[in-house]
């Protein structure tokens, strides 16, 4: 046939130039003076009026520690998911995605840096960040002694003496982090092996790999947001939880594929992909956004109709604070009615001005998203989106952008032998 | 010669042939009625040069009429037919509609967007079908060619365009 595969230049490179690496730079440079304002003015400012009801007084650095635990736990995200994005493609033997693989794949090398911000984070600031870290809970004769976290005790400290060390904890955030860092290697190593000797063996083995990775997916990522996020409310707990993580993080990690996709096609690589390749990728972010919302709506209505006090206290939190009540209707806005309403025809599904807005504005949106879940738990009424907040999410996105393309750019863009190639390209939908 | 009655059908084998002789046979000048074939064949309505089906409007505006529907029902029965507290709740407590309306929504878009097609594409109860060929709910793809679109192009003309084309065989169809 006249058109193939082979019209295009196969070995194509990102070539990550230094104006591009400087305005990425300009970004993370901007977001750190606005994080140092950020910091200053919270040093300085609104932190006098010590001492909430509990008796425990509020010091500037928690906010610090709870913007970076959200920016970890999202940022990790995002690179976990650009792996099991690669993996369920080739799970799913699915030929349309074959010329963006390398895109989702190169996320992963932020896991090894979001591996060691989370262990420093976690040892710095548990006690700002986690309650059940402190000993006296589970302290029979103290005051503030805690039955239902005392109960919970075990999932935190087996198999320590409770209050001491978080063995189990640390050991599940080395287990996580050590295994999908290890998936990921190994899925990298296959995909360059491929480059080189080509063949179908190692479409097949990538194939067992992936399947055992989404084996391990499932329950890990489960496990790390009951671990990272739920136990903030250590009283709290809701049995979607993991799933609504989950789905936070695959929609934001769908935008941010679709948005480097839509990028690196505008400065003329991966000529292979065209608007049928998008569409699904549109398609996607469509689904789950939807995905999403039925999560956030399921946890929600059944809290709410139940109307148990130490189930609803979340929403109660939430809903009912000055400070973070808005927040509720941007998550909303931002991630289920403006792609449900915006991506719902095929053209804007198609056409790259539509995704980019909303694609950009779904990363934010998912952002506000873990906004919600981690700061009202660690800081209560002395939380809020600031400057440092803008600043630390600018720090954070672009560094992990920085990472992401330096990894794309140490290798060709398309997975050259990978069988199904020629088919991906008479993808038409 | 009237129109939609008298036919020149061509009968072929395989639905790569099929799309290479939809281009053939309209670049020759010669109008397609339509193609029959027992599977969709992928890219046939683009080759076909047909614009793409409305039907997702149908869909979309048959979900509103469920969903305000839905609304309505809920709100009338909850709030001002017969007031009932549920869990504490305010009589029109909207997260609590929401499931219903959702179904409703999936529902009526669901049946409306069949209802539509059924009707638009004449499968409707009342309807009667024209069958070209009985192949070509076997393993045949039938092109048919009204007469009287292409009346200035003479029967022979078509028959070897369609022959030409790849066509196994050509065949006259008429219907009262």
């Amino acid at each position: 046939m006249a058109h193939s595969t082979t019209n295009f230049n196969l070995d194509q490179k990102f070539d990550f130039t230094a104006a591009l690496r400087k305005s990425i730079m300009t970004v993370l440079v901007i977001g750190a003076v606005l994080l140092a304002i950020g910091v200053i003015t919270e040093m300085f400012g609104a932190s006098h009026d010590h001492a909430d009801e509990a008796g425990h007084a509020y010091h500037w650095y928690q906010r610090v520690f709870a913007n970076l635990w959200i920016n970890n736990v999202y940022f990790t995200g995002i690179a976990i998911i650009g792996v099991f994005f690669f993996a369920l493609q080739y799970a799913a033997q699915a030929g349309w995605s074959v010329p963006i693989l390398r895109i989702p794949l190169a996320f992963g090398s932020w896991l090894p840096i979001a591996f060691g911000l989370m262990v420093v984070t976690f040892f710095i600031a548990n006690h700002d960040l986690f309650h059940w870290t402190h000993s006296y809970i589970f302290d029979k004769s103290h005051p503030e002694y805690d039955k239902i976290i005392d109960d919970k005790g075990g999932y935190f400290y087996w198999p320590m003496e409770k209050g001491s060390f978080p063995l189990f904890y640390v050991i599940r955030l080395f287990l996580f982090f050590g295994f999908w860092i290890f998936f990921f290697n190994k899925m990298k190593s296959l995909t360059l092996a491929e480059d080189i000797h080509g063949g179908t063996d190692y479409w097949r083995k990538m194939r067992t790999w992936s399947a055992l990775f989404l084996v391990f997916f499932a329950v890990s990522s489960s496990i790390s947001s009951w671990d990272w996020v739920m136990s903030i409310d250590t009283h709290w707990f809701s049995t979607l939880f993991g799933w609504y993580v989950f789905a936070s993080w695959f929609v934001a990690g769908l935008s941010a594929i679709t948005l480097i996709v839509i990028f690196l096609r505008e400065k003329g690589y991966i000529e292979m992909v065209n608007e049928n390749h998008v569409h699904d990728l549109g398609k996607l972010i469509f689904g789950f956004s939807i995905f999403w919302t039925y999560l956030w709506f399921s946890q929600f209505l059944l809290i709410y109709y139940a109307n148990i006090p130490e189930e609803s206290v979340y929403f109660v939190e939430r809903m009912q604070s000055d400070v973070y009540s808005p927040f509720i209707f941007v998550n909303l806005v931002l991630n289920f009615f403006l792609p449900f309403l915006v991506l719902m025809t095929r053209d804007a599904k198609r056409h790259a001005i539509f995704l980019k807005v909303v694609c950009s504005l779904i990363i934010l949106g998912h952002w506000f998203d873990f906004f919600l879940m981690v700061q009202p738990g660690t800081l209560r009424q002395h939380g809020g989106f600031g400057l440092m907040e803008a600043g630390m999410f600018l720090v954070y996105g672009a560094s992990f952008t920085l990472v992401a393309m330096s990894a794309l750019a140490k290798k060709p863009l398309i997975t050259k032998n990978h069988p199904m190639l020629e088919e991906s390209y008479h993808h038409h939908i | 010669m009237e129109r939609d009655k008298n036919f020149i059908l061509g009968v072929y084998d395989d639905e790569d042939v099929l799309l290479s002789a939809v281009t053939e046979v309209r670049e020759s000048g010669v109008k397609i009625h339509e193609v029959y074939s027992p599977f969709p064949v992928h890219g046939l309505d683009e080759v076909l040069g047909y614009k793409r089906s409305r039907l997702p409007i149908a869909a979309f505006l048959f979900g509103m009429l469920g969903t305000t529907l839905a609304l309505i029902m809920q709100f009338y029965m909850m709030k001002w037919d017969w007031p009932m507290i549920i869990g504490g709740k305010d009589y029109a407590s909207l997260p609590t509609f929401i499931p219903v309306t959702f179904e409703m929504t999936v529902l009526l878009a669901a049946f409306g967007m069949v209802g539509v097609f059924m009707i638009s594409s004449n499968l409707k109860p009342w309807g009667q079908p024209r069958i070209f060929d009985i192949r070509i709910t076997d393993d045949k793809h039938v092109m048919a060619i009204d007469l009287a679109t292409n009346a200035g192009l003479g029967e022979e003309n078509i028959s070897d365009v369609l022959k030409s084309s790849g066509a196994t065989e050509v065949n006259k169809k008429s219907f009262e």
